[in-house]
């Protein structure tokens, strides 16, 4: 290949458009990466789905040639960087908590915390950070319940879990606030062995750590994951969704005036893959050679899958990708991931959007944004895309 | 046709109760797909919507 090998990470030009050299050279091309090492970047759609579940293509990042970031010394693991059969034995510990249907069962409760955040956050002046009064305490509060973590530790977690997936923050305060999560974690693992909770904690005390299937100290590794990605990816979706829904406020009057479930859940679907937050690719090591789109990948090269890109590739989808559209029909997306790692949480996370947009926007008809876009801070240096606030505000009077 | 599931490579991520609610379901204490036994006849796009859907690649249709 003769053409020039980009840095990867790319920089975001436009704050909701994946960027534009990343599928330059083609759908698979070579990158540079930040540790200096050259990865394959996948960035065609089918190309993508077949590497996700191609099983040659390992997720254990102890593997020689794995495209790590510039990480922590790793010093925890969960199902997320495991291989089957290994992967497969801890993800069926957890599956039965996120089914369609024990999720939907969580419809009324999630509705009451919504309710109540906007009580609270429309008791005020008139204006708000919707990140910080609504978006984040959301997710936070519904995944505390489901685990069994006390939400009045939040502050805590949740600076936590922010400044781990911060690129830009020195790697001793990552390794920090690691450590402190998980150490935090592994407190209430070993207080729950003498005295379970009815929740996901207790759970898995019961049924994985007392039989001894699992330490204290890998259920407490298992639940960092699912603080952590059970708050802050859906805190980002519910913000950044709301900013791009604002932005077209035809799409938003059309859902706002509709009282049909399936548009929302459309709408639902465009917003997670149009704004695909999960920005920085899935990352895999090849464990034999393999062709993925006509590239030779050798065992040992890192792959690094794109999903902003895929989610946006011509072809796999209806009509102009760029384009927000809650019509469309973009259930195929790849914001969740593909392969065996598909997001576990995923019904979790569509019951909270769907819920949560339809509340704000029929509750909070006037809602604004109160900053231009370029007064607004984008988390491009995260791994999680979105918005550190967003300012918003709402006419008292009309919306009494 | 019939719908074949493979419970051993499920992850339960269920794309195909989304795609084809009234075929599939998962279970309680498993949370593993399976074929409602109601499932109406049809249905084939769905069911076809599940089995491109699906993440794990566990779900199958065989000629019987
Ligand atoms: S979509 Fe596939 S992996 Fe998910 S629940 Fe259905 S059969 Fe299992």
């Amino acid at each position: 290949m003769s053409e020039m090998v980009r840095e990867y990470p790319m920089a975001r030009t436009c704050p909701f458009d994946p960027p534009a050299e990343q599928t330059e050279n083609g759908p698979v091309s070579k990158v540079r990466i930040e540790t200096g090492a050259t990865a394959w970047l996948v960035t065609g759609y089918q190309e993508q789905r077949e590497a996700l579940v191609d099983p040659r293509l390992s997720s254990d990042f102890r593997r020689e040639g794995y495209p790590s970031r510039i990480t922590t010394q790793a010093r925890t693991r969960s199902f997320i960087s495991m291989d089957n059969p290994e992967h497969q034995r801890q993800r069926r510990m957890l599956i039965k908590y996120f089914t369609v249907k024990r999720i939907e069962s969580m419809r009324p409760a999630i509705q009451k915390v919504v309710d109540n955040l906007l009580d609270e956050m429309l008791d005020g002046s008139g204006s708000a950070d919707l990140v910080s009064q609504f978006a984040l305490p959301l997710p936070s509060l519904v995944i505390c319940d489901l685990l069994g973590v006390p939400y009045a530790d939040h502050d805590f977690f949740q600076r936590c879990s922010s400044v781990q997936l911060t690129m830009s923050a020195p790697m001793a305060d990552r390794e920090a606030a690691r450590d402190a999560l998980n150490g935090y974690l592994l407190s209430l693992v070993e207080s729950a062995v003498d005295n379970p909770g009815d929740d996901l904690i207790g759970d898995l005390v019961v049924n994985q750590v007392r039989p001894g299937h699992l330490t204290a100290g890998e259920v407490a590794d298992m639940c960092s994951l699912l603080l952590i990605a059970g708050h802050e990816t859906t805190a980002n979706m519910i913000a950044l969704g709301t900013l791009a829904l604002l932005r077209h406020p035809d799409q938003l009057a059309e859902l706002r005036e509709s009282d049909d479930r399936a548009l929302m859940a459309s709408a639902v679907e465009e917003l997670l893959r149009y704004l695909t937050i999960v920005h920085q690719g899935l990352r895999r090591v090849a464990v034999e050679d393999i062709e993925i789109g006509g590239a030779q990948v050798a065992a040992g090269d890192g792959v690094i899958i794109s999903a902003d890109a895929g989610n946006r590739a011509p072809d796999a989808f209806d009509g102009d990708p760029d384009e927000l559209d809650i019509h469309r029909s973009a259930r195929h997306h790849v914001a969740f991931g593909f392969g065996i790692h598909q997001c576990l949480g995923q019904a979790l996370a569509r019951l909270e959007l769907d819920i949560a947009y339809s509340t704000l926007f029929r509750r909070v008809p006037t809602l604004a944004v109160d900053a231009s876009l370029d007064e607004i801070d984008f988390k491009d240096d995260m791994f999680v895309y979105g918005v550190r606030a967003l300012p918003v505000t709402w006419n008292t009077e009309a919306d009494r | 046709m019939s719908i074949e599931i493979d419970r051993d490579t499920c992850v339960g991520a269920g794309q195909c109760v989304l795609a084809a609610p009234d075929v599939f379901d998962q279970t309680e204490d498993e949370g593993i797909s399976f074929v409602r036994p109601d499932a109406p006849e049809g249905r084939d796009g769905e069911i076809a919507d599940a089995v491109d859907r699906c993440p794990a690649r566990a779900i199958a249709l065989v000629d019987r």
